[in-house]
């Protein structure tokens, strides 16, 4: 394998923007650049072809299209239909949501807790999976939303959305669901999943740009408007609508369905061969989450005694772009909240490494991986004061 | 992504002097794997000249940690006790070319194992040694009061931030931050203080002597039709002429040391004396 070359193994952060998204975008930045409100033919052409994006984008959802919402990227689709129901119920002052929320969720609720709102953490066991008994007596009449993410982006493991989804319905409470880690590698039919009130989804982690998202609200989910002003998106969300952007996340959402049942087949196959061959080659290796029902593409690899933000540099050294869970890498002190809520040691969980792969990884990539991660723990754990 | 200098790079890619001297006359470790970083130093010491003759060590951390540990195993050789242990913190970052900021506490850890090796080389107990007196302020990582009022005065550090930075202190759960504030405070206060007692240089008094004039003396001669203007100063002897109406004032001695004197002692500095020229 070329030196030169990026090993790209990090599209849980973003993925690569498709061509075919590009190219159906760029008409709209320049020739087609009219608002699409506006009374006058061209504009008309130009909101019809962002219907035609929802449309796609519904498709992808199975869902109808009066019930995708677009906006500007997954953290505001969370904000919005967190903020939106408990502005919507005002009688109600609970929230439900896990300890392995991405901050978008996290950080909302924790706003919330301090203008009074109460918040229920629920925790995970050690493969990351919720225990529903705490959830039937955590929710209650009082209990406006419960939150919670389909796929978990460090590890890939995926929540029983629809158990879940039962209990919050008898009990009355809307059902949010995070799907940014899901979109694209899971298949998510919303007519399917009935006791889904809402759902959030990124473009940029299926190969449209950054900048454009979508909330599924399903018809006659109480919402209040969070972000206010003109009438766009059934006024919902005010804002003249990023064209270009919807049109790009309407292209990839269509490019993204047709390929799912090959992403699933090929990740899959790539993954398992790289957690085989790190098990073989490396002693004291741990797989977070392991144990449950994961995403097909996202691996998280633990090794212990050594430190993941020196990990993932030598990586880079190879032209291997990974992320880590160790607080160095981050910035902050302390290792990733979803490790620790999973209760993994502390001697593995600083160097948490995330491999998450796309349809353009290879098995030479996988490969070539395998022996870099092989030569850079020897290394680091020669250097580490702790051994076994 | 981290902007470490080349030689941050180099000494994390190409680590010198790794591993453990085999029966070495000094040893210390700092860090915990809960802490996330770790440093295990260990000396040859030359027991005649003290001098410290090889160094080797072993880091659990992150690339500025393996670095400020590497780079602090080749200042430290050849150096005897009394020259190492004056190495601080910023000596090992300096020599690094800079980390950053977030990453200053990697050189504190530097500095510290190095000192607990010394201490451990002499027989001072670690337990009495000064920096490890004092309460626990940061729970999380078992930072003490001591250790960060020293951060503070010899890093000049001004933000609670900056405390997390270079002491790791309030980077958990944060619940100390309220105390690490007032600590800060307590030092800053205290850093004024120190920088009032301090003697001013030429160019300082000038400007307070100047500013003293402008504000607070000459409004008041003013009115009697007055003024006064600084000449010169020599040491603590200030040189001042008046001008208008106190120029011809025979009173304008008793105004000088009466009123400008006292008044420039109070503002600037007691040890001043004011003459007329």
């Amino acid at each position: 394998m070329s030196e030169n070359k990026i090993i790209y193994m990090d599209n849980n952060a973003t993925t690569r923007v498709y061509q075919e998204v590009l190219d159906a975008m760029l008409p709209y930045f320049k020739d087609q650049y009219y608002n699409p409100s506006s009374m006058y033919s061209p504009a008309g052409a130009v909101h019809k072809e962002m219907e035609k994006a929802r449309g796609e984008v519904a498709d992808f959802l199975g869902c109808d299209p009066i019930e995708v919402c677009f906006v500007s990227c997954g953290s505001e689709g969370d904000n919005m239909a967190i903020r939106g129901t408990i502005e919507a119920y005002p009688t109600k002052n609970h929230i439900i949501t896990t300890r392995v929320e991405h901050p978008a969720v996290i950080e909302t609720c924790k706003s919330l807790e301090r203008l009074g709102y109460r918040i229920t953490l629920l925790d995970v066991d050690n493969d990351g999976n919720i225990n529903i008994d705490d959830l039937k007596k955590a929710i209650n009449d009082n209990t406006a939303i419960v939150s919670i993410m389909y796929a978990n982006n460090e590890t890939g493991v995926i929540f029983p959305v629809k158990e879940i989804g039962e209990i919050v319905k008898n009990a009355g409470a809307v059902f949010h669901v995070d799907a940014v880690q899901a979109a694209g590698k899971l298949p998510l039919i919303m007519k399917d999943e009935p006791y889904i009130d809402m759902l959030t989804i990124a473009g940029h982690k299926i190969h449209a740009p950054k900048g454009i998202g979508a909330l599924y609200i399903k018809k006659g989910t109480k919402l209040r408007t969070v972000q206010t002003g003109g009438h766009q998106e059934r006024g919902r969300r005010a804002g003249t609508e990023n064209v270009p952007y919807i049109i790009g996340l309407g292209k990839a959402a269509s490019m993204v369905k047709a390929e799912l049942p090959k992403f699933i087949e090929h990740t899959s196959k790539l993954r398992d061969k790289l957690e085989e061959e790190v098990l073989k080659r490396i002693k004291e290796v741990k797989i977070n989450g392991k144990g449950a029902k994961r995403v097909s593409n996202t691996t998280n690899i633990s090794f212990k005694n050594i430190e993941g933000e020196a990990i993932l540099l030598l990586l880079d050294g190879y032209g291997i772009c990974t992320s880590s869970g160790s607080a160095c890498s981050s910035g902050t002190l302390e290792p990733s909240p979803v490790l620790q809520a999973m209760g993994v040691p502390f001697e593995y969980a600083h160097s948490s490494t995330r491999f998450s792969l796309s349809l353009d990884n290879t098995m030479d990539e996988i490969m070539y991986t395998a022996d870099a991660i092989e030569k850079i723990v020897a290394r680091l754990r020669d250097i580490s004061p702790y051994r076994d | 992504m981290w902007e470490y200098t080349d030689k941050v790079k180099d000494h994390f890619i190409n680590p010198r002097n790794v591993g453990e001297i085999e029966n070495p006359d000094a040893e210390a470790m700092t860090g915990s794997i809960v802490c996330g970083d770790a440093l295990k130093l260990t000396l040859k010491i030359n027991k005649d000249t003290e001098v410290i003759e090889d160094a080797k060590f072993q880091t659990f951390g992150c690339a500025s940690a393996i670095a400020s540990s590497s780079i602090l195993t080749e200042m430290i050789k050849g150096k005897t006790l009394d020259e190492a242990k004056k190495i601080t913190n910023k000596d090992i970052a300096m020599e690094l070319g800079g980390l950053p900021e977030e990453k200053m506490h990697c050189s504190v850890m530097g500095m510290e194992t190095l000192e607990k090796a010394i201490n451990n080389y002499r027989g001072i107990n670690v337990e009495e040694d000064e920096h490890d007196e004092g309460a626990i302020i940061c729970k999380c990582f078992g930072v003490t009061d001591t250790k960060i009022k020293r951060a503070i005065r010899e890093n000049n550090l001004t933000t609670v931030d900056e405390i997390t930075f270079y002491t790791k202190a309030g980077g958990g759960c944060g619940a100390c931050k309220v105390k690490l504030e007032d600590i800060l405070n307590e030092e800053l206060a205290e850093r004024e203080r120190a920088q009032k007692n301090a003697p001013l240089t030429t160019v300082q008094k000038i400007k307070k002597i100047e500013e003293a004039i402008e504000t607070v003396i000459n409004p008041m001669l003013k009115m009697d039709g007055g003024s006064c203007k600084l000449i010169d100063i020599e040491g603590n002897i200030v040189k001042i002429s008046f001008k208008g109406a106190c120029s011809s004032c025979m009173a304008s001695k008793n105004t000088l040391k009466g009123f400008v004197e006292p008044k420039i002692k109070e503002l600037v500095d007691k040890n001043l004396e004011v003459v007329g020229v």
